[in-house]
């Protein structure tokens, strides 16, 4: 019986120490993206506007030269803005989109991507074009890194835009259920209040959506 | 009379659960992140006060700033360190994999077990302080290089986890097969104590008797030395599992390493990775400590049975041995990608 019990007691431990391994990011993106339309209506790319965490941003930049201390220009950044963005090809540019349920490809970024350095934040800008433009009567794009290295959330300020899409209604979707008081909140925003799914969505989603007629 | 056969099919089933059980753990250790992505559906982040810490690692950069006007905030800094330390330790990473299997593997003691966590943990800290010292502080180069020396360190180390899992799996395979290969013949003393398993099977020349050690993949094929015989020579044939685990440095470690030097406080940032490092070595000695413990119960239990015991625990041994392999092949070709420094 003695025996028994401590194996129950190690296997508990055990498993106990296995359900804590879990991953978790070390680099934060905020980002800003807009769904690009052609003027027929079909969605031709994603504009994204990743801005990263302060502590990658130092890291990216370390020993980068540039002409004033502390400041960088776009040019200053071109090499690295062309690394960083050749290096997320082999993460799919952790963007994932289907077109009525069936997934989309991308191409590689449209050149004239850039990075910015403000308020030693790097903001990486680029349009992802799609392989096959096509119009769409639901679009689906996710954003997010399946391994958590990084972790994805859109900004507070314009987190998803339709650039010439006068039609479609845009959704951003909670990944995750609300908490009581969030719910509590979200039932005090008046009615006739327009677009309260975006903005409160925008603090947890990862997903959007897009419904043309 | 009856009730012995029951118990013994009650120790056999046990047995066997413990052993499925130390072998889910040691894949599941390292595999959490990297394995079975599915690209369906978004990933959800770990909860509680671990999840709070380790989400909130991006809060080191804040207390780096405040450690700069108010000497006191490097407390907060130091002590959050460690907490983060001790969680990410318990989060996917081969190194408690390697070094639980490893101990496995060799029937290596508890205490031997925490050495070799410590160790490769300090390593670990030392491996990252010197890549951002030299490469960052001292030559002033970019984290690209940075990122180049990481990977290069990388290879290296995954090359020595193959091969110090190749080797084991050669030494277990074989003392497995011949313990196969004994049970037919009978044999009295192979299972009379603890250590004696390993002895006749891998030297090539007769000295099976000399100490508890001998399974070692590295003992082999030499006469044992007076440190060996003194106990020593674990920590010798340690050292290349302690080397294989900790000289790929932590990239989290990287990061606030070469913020804290672009503040110009980089003695904080490394106070922080020492920190950081002695919280992974808790949480890489308790998980080690329960592989030992669980394999010493396989052990025991395996007393219980003669003949089908030693098989089994060799059996054991032999399947820790492939599991270091798997993740040393895995890691190398890229199947298993490691915390990665993204975009650099």
């Amino acid at each position: 019986m003695n025996v028994l019990l401590r194996i129950l007691f190690v296997s508990l431990l055990v498993l106990a120490a296995g359900s804590l391994a879990q991953a978790h990011p070390h680099v934060w993106v905020t980002m800003q993206t807009e769904l690009v339309y052609a003027p027929d209506g079909t969605i031709t790319g994603i504009r994204h506007a990743w801005s990263f965490d302060d502590m990658f941003s130092t890291f990216a930049t370390q020993g980068l030269e540039s002409k004033e201390k502390g400041k960088f220009t776009r040019d200053e950044l071109a090499p690295l803005a062309k690394v960083n963005v050749e290096s997320l090809k082999e993460f799919g540019y952790f963007t994932f989109a289907t077109a009525d349920g069936k997934k989309m490809e991308l191409t590689d970024p449209a050149p004239g991507f850039w990075l910015d350095y403000k308020d030693q934040v790097l903001t990486l800008n680029f349009l992802l074009p799609f392989k096959k433009p096509v119009k769409a009567k639901e679009l689906k794009v996710e954003i997010y890194d399946p391994s958590i290295f990084v972790d994805f959330a859109f900004a507070k300020d314009k987190p998803v835009q339709l650039a010439g899409a006068p039609k479609c209604k845009l959704d951003v979707v909670l990944p995750r259920e609300m908490t009581f008081a969030e719910g509590k909140a979200l039932s005090q925003i008046p009615a006739e209040e327009k677009n309260t799914t975006m903005a409160w969505g925008a603090q947890f989603a990862s997903k959007i959506l897009v419904h043309c007629p | 009379m009856n009730r012995l056969p029951r118990l013994r099919v009650l120790h056999g089933l046990l047995l066997l659960l413990l052993l499925l059980l130390l072998l889910l753990v040691m894949v599941d250790a390292a595999m959490a992140q990297p394995f079975g992505l599915n690209r369906g559906t978004a990933p959800s982040e770990v909860g509680g006060f671990a999840g709070w810490i380790l989400a909130n690692y991006r809060m080191l950069s804040g207390l780096i700033r405040a450690a700069k006007a108010d000497g006191s905030a490097a407390y907060t800094l130091l002590g959050i360190s460690f907490l983060y330390g001790v969680f990410h330790a318990a989060g996917p990473g081969h190194g408690k994999a390697v070094i639980s299997s490893y101990l496995v593997a060799n029937n290596e003691t508890w205490r031997r077990g925490i050495v070799l966590s410590f160790a490769s943990a300090i390593l670990q800290a030392f491996s990252a302080i010197a890549i951002v010292g030299v490469v960052a502080a001292l030559l002033g180069a970019t984290a690209k290089v940075m990122g180049d020396t990481v990977r290069v360190i990388e290879i290296v180390s995954y090359a020595l986890i193959l091969l110090i899992g190749l080797r084991l799996l050669w030494v277990k395979g074989r003392a497995l097969l011949q313990a196969v290969g004994l049970k037919e013949r009978a044999h009295a003393h192979d299972h009379a104590h603890e250590h004696g398993h390993g002895h006749h099977h891998h030297h090539d020349h007769d000295h099976d008797h000399d100490h508890d050690h001998d399974a070692s993949a590295w003992s082999h094929g030499h006469a044992p030395e007076p440190s060996e015989l003194a106990g020593v020579h674990w920590l010798r044939r340690g050292l290349t599992a302690i080397v294989a685990v900790g000289l790929r440095p932590c990239s989290g470690a990287i990061i606030v390493l070469v913020f804290a030097l672009a503040q110009g406080l980089f003695w904080i940032g490394v106070a922080s990775t020492f920190v950081m490092g002695l919280g992974t070595a808790i949480t890489v000695a308790a998980i080690a400590t329960l592989a030992v413990g669980a394999r010493e119960l396989a052990g025991r239990l395996a007393k219980a049975k003669p003949g089908a015991g030693v098989i089994i625990l060799r059996g054991l041994e032999t399947a820790a041995a492939l599991v270091i392999v798997l993740f040393g092949a895995a890691l190398l070709t890229g199947y298993l990608a490691s915390e990665r420094l993204m975009g650099v």
